[in-house]
């Protein structure tokens, strides 16, 4: 499988457009809603797992709602995965106090606090995601630029999206003809790649040239204006203030732990 | 005021490195024509048009759009006026949904939303391609993409259309199509390209480029008919042309 299918961004893009609830909703919800979700999930102590859990009931219930393939949002968590690992790898070989006990075993500090920060980090990128996929990049430019996020930090954004397709095109097209050209898998020296580097970087910039060539003669000037611009109706107050709730409370209230209290007393 | 007469005098341009690409350039193509700028790789055709809306500022002579000559204060109207389609459609369709980039002109305007509308789905429907509007345009066909790129020119209802390459990438049909709708088009039209079959059908003039100058000018028939001056600016006589009668 090449990388390019891993990465799929057309994907989420061709998601975005799905029209179902949860894509109805006015972007500007959904946007506040997350960033919600992803301040209350990093702003648990570093040893917390169990609490987390709960959390998880957010990402899912988007993407069944949006009918969105949890396969595609999990291959982008893998993809990303590197990044928290090396950012939590030392905490087990640093941190060696006991922190809790699981029967027998004894879990050191460094365990509780390696295996928190893969959680926050698998619930804030598929949160992340799924907000990209029940959203669509262009609703989410205009719900940001609606809520007075600078134009240019806007724009910005909506060309790197933009010109990721451009690159990646750029370069899976030249790694086909250079897998062509080769002999074999071992005919690949780091010499060729950074000369292919180099072409990928060039190419791109020209056609990030044409590309903006052909915005201009449209009259761009700056600004990306869209047609629809929707109002906030109730589904989208009740759809934040109802996750806003249950975050806070998920906050205050440790819910795995009560519902695990609950099972156990109603079990002894 | 008419902006149908585009007028281009004594044009020179130099890219940043120095290499000369224009040299001298000069013609005047009115109200309604349809001409044809013909010339070998690296002739100097691209970089022509890219004056004609503005986009490369000449170092010496001028462009006129219509009445007024075209400098960077009239920059705005002259790319209304002149709709300029490029020569790969992947780079002039940029936005999620073939409607949306048909929007994206009008919307720049600033014309009103129903005005928008009305302004697309005509255009989508002159091409022919009204039933995509929904469609990302990545995943169209070569032949769809042309026509949409089109949609989204015509759209903003220049007087000018500036086109170059129409014809490359398309199959036969493709082509055919799009000879069809360049015939259907009333607006002053200007087709660089290397397809002068596609000339000899769509273009009554035709303007033969060389190393950055104006080495030929006339009717289309005379001009592609002269055998030695293809030959001597890397075309050639188009196969219609050499028998009197049809097939």
């Amino acid at each position: 499988m090449g990388l390019g299918q891993w990465i799929e961004i057309g994907r989420l893009d061709e998601l975005g457009r799905l029209d179902t609830p949860v894509h109805r909703l006015d972007a500007r919800a959904k946007v506040i809603t997350t960033l919600v979700f992803i301040v209350v999930v990093m702003s648990f102590p570093r040893y917390e797992v169990s609490a987390l859990m709960p959390f998880f009931l957010y990402p899912i219930a988007l993407i069944a709602l949006g009918r969105i393939p949890a396969g595609c949002i999990l291959r982008k968590i893998l993809l990303a995965a590197p990044f928290a690992l090396v950012i939590g790898m030392f905490n087990p070989l640093l941190d060696h106090q006991t922190a809790a006990k699981v029967g027998v075993w004894n879990i050191s500090g460094g365990w509780l606090s390696f295996a928190s920060i893969m959680l926050r980090f698998v619930l804030t990128v598929s949160a992340a995601l799924t907000l990209i996929a029940c959203t669509g990049i262009h609703r989410l430019g205009a719900g940001l630029e609606r809520m007075c996020a600078p134009r240019v930090f806007v724009v910005q954004l909506l060309f790197l999206y933009r010109y990721l397709f451009v690159v990646a095109d750029e370069g899976t097209r030249m790694m086909r003809s250079l897998e062509l050209r080769s002999a074999g898998p071992r005919s690949l020296r780091l010499r060729v790649y950074g000369s292919l580097v180099g072409h990928l970087l060039l190419r791109s910039m020209d056609r990030a040239d044409r590309v903006y060539r052909a915005m201009v003669a449209r009259g761009f000037s700056g600004e990306i204006r869209v047609l629809r611009q929707t109002s906030l109706r109730w589904t989208d107050w009740a759809f934040t203030g109802g996750w806003t709730a249950f975050f806070v409370a998920a906050r205050i209230w440790n819910l795995a732990d009560g519902i695990g209290r609950l099972f156990t007393k109603g079990a002894s | 005021m008419s902006h149908h007469i585009v007028e281009v005098r004594d044009l020179h341009f130099a890219y940043p490195d120095g290499t000369e690409a224009l040299q001298s350039v000069s013609f005047r193509i009115t109200h309604g024509e349809a001409v044809a700028l013909i010339g070998a790789n690296g002739a100097g055709k691209s970089t022509l048009l890219l004056h004609l809306n503005g986009y490369l500022t000449p170092t010496r002579g001028e462009v006129r759009i219509g009445e007024m000559p075209l400098v960077r204060e009239t920059a705005a109207a002259a790319r209304r006026a002149v709709g300029m389609v490029f020569q790969d459609p992947d780079d002039q369709l940029f936005m999620p949904t073939v409607f949306e980039d048909v929007a994206f002109g009008p919307l720049n305007a600033g014309l009103p939303a129903a005005e928008v509308e009305r302004h697309v789905t005509s255009a989508l429907e002159r091409v022919g391609m009204a039933h995509l509007k929904d469609r990302p345009p990545y995943k169209l066909s070569a032949g769809e993409k042309r026509a949409v790129a089109i949609a989204t020119v015509l759209a903003m209802s220049p007087d000018v259309l500036v086109m170059d390459e129409p014809s490359s990438h398309l199959d036969p049909r493709g082509r055919r199509r799009l000879i069809g709708l360049l015939q259907s088009f009333e607006h002053t039209k200007i087709i660089a390209t290397h397809d002068l079959e596609l000339v000899v059908e769509v273009c009554s003039r035709v303007i033969v480029l060389d190393d950055g100058r104006v080495v030929a000018e006339g009717p289309t028939v005379e001009l592609l008919n002269d055998e030695a001056l293809m030959l001597a600016h890397g075309l050639e006589r188009p196969h219609s042309l050499r028998h009197l009668h049809p097939h």
